[in-house]
């Protein structure tokens, strides 16, 4: 084995780089810190070792090694799941809920990432390795696959990269009037709030942003429940929602124009600041099981035209 | 296991008793529109529901 750690030791490393370059704890505080990241940071290492040794394993015909990249598919697998239940079950604590969408998409992105560091390992080792064999001396051979494990590296992170609300949409702020006890933002009708306390509320210290998709791509994938919730959620988080359990009157609710399939959400935050409310609900990521692309094919682009 | 209601008239609050009869959910009839603001606020905050307004005098709570 020993002969070979020219190849699985760089691999190893820059296979950790690559799953740490991936683990930011951001304001989302998701994967917790810190017991959350040494968790993720230690299945990374094993799947960085994995990728980097099924190459040589293959060079010293033990083919049975190779089997473990399948085992490795199945345990990540498995982290998918971990991840949706824990999120699934710590959603009744949340006053905002994440929705099913949005932790379907944390879920996958984890398993996702955990790939990513194997096939990060599998480059470099595969570099080393096919170098050394052509006759390239040990010491460029280690560099030029350090060097392709890097453009990999790089690579990954923009090829996952999820787009945000503001490049599918305008985001603009909007007002709130009452019609009797109906809320209505912008003049789309939101909800009935019978109390006049809670009326009193919103008008005093509600903000509200309209969302305007550019398209019919944006038109379909706001449409989406899940990606309305995840909207709401981040906005709640950023802002600080003013709100406790026995308060539905507060629950932020994106609701949608059905004539032209805007969004319009209305809400009371801590912090009653209209244009962080623009900035929060722009920087929401596009949850990939919500996105929609009508325009890509010919009768989307042919209704979008009539 | 969390069972209760979902999406249903948990109870009725109105200052109109002509208006109003039911079977099943519970009704309270309120002299003024203080007191129905008041009672609709009370019951709200032990069912955890949210006051819809009816506009005819009378409130419903529901849960969602």
């Amino acid at each position: 084995m020993f002969d070979y750690s020219y190849i699985i030791i760089p691999a190893i490393i820059v296979g950790i780089i690559s799953r740490i370059s991936m683990l930011k704890s951001d304001y989302r505080q998701y994967p917790s810190y810190p017991q959350g990241v040494f968790s993720h940071f230690t299945l990374g290492i094993v799947s960085a070792s994995l990728g980097a040794v099924a190459i040589p394993a293959l060079a010293e015909k033990e083919f049975s090694a190779v089997t473990f990249l399948a085992l490795a598919a199945q345990q990540f697998r498995d982290v998918r799941s971990l991840e949706r239940q824990s999120l699934d079950n710590i959603e009744p604590t949340e006053l905002v809920s994440r929705g099913t969408a949005y932790i379907e998409d944390i879920a996958k992105a984890f398993e996702a990432r955990n790939y990513m560091t194997m096939l990060t390992g599998l480059v470099v080792s595969a570099i080393i390795f096919f170098s050394e064999h052509f006759g390239v001396p040990t010491y460029y051979a280690i560099m030029s696959g350090v060097i392709g494990g890097v453009i990999a590296i790089l690579f990954f992170n923009f090829a996952i990269k999820r787009d945000t609300v503001s490049k599918i949409a305008e985001v603009k702020p909007a007002t709130i009037t009452f019609e009797g006890p109906l809320l209505l933002i912008n003049g789309i009708v939101i909800m009935n709030i019978g109390l006049k306390a809670s009326r009193k509320i919103y008008l005093e210290k509600g903000i509200a942003v309209e969302i305007n998709p550019y398209d019919a791509n944006g038109v379909a994938t706001l449409a989406n429940m899940g990606q309305r919730q995840a909207i709401q959620h981040n906005a709640a988080t950023l802002l600080g929602i003013r709100k406790d359990v026995d308060e539905p009157d507060f629950t932020p609710i994106a609701r949608r124009d059905p004539h032209t399939g805007k969004v319009v959400m209305a809400i009371v935050t801590m912090e009653p600041d209209v244009n962080c409310l623009v900035e929060a609900v722009k920087s929401t990521i596009v949850l990939e099981s919500a996105k929609r692309r009508p325009l890509d094919s010919k009768t989307g682009r042919k209704a979008a035209k009539e | 296991m969390d069972v209760g209601f979902k999406e249903d008239i948990l109870a009725i609050i109105t200052t109109n008793k002509e208006l109003v009869s039911s079977g099943t959910t519970p009704i309270f009839y309120a002299r003024d529109e203080d007191e129905k603001e008041r009672v609709a606020l009370l019951i709200s905050k032990v069912t955890m529901g949210m006051v819809h307004d009816l506009e005819n005098g009378s409130y419903v709570i529901v849960k969602h």
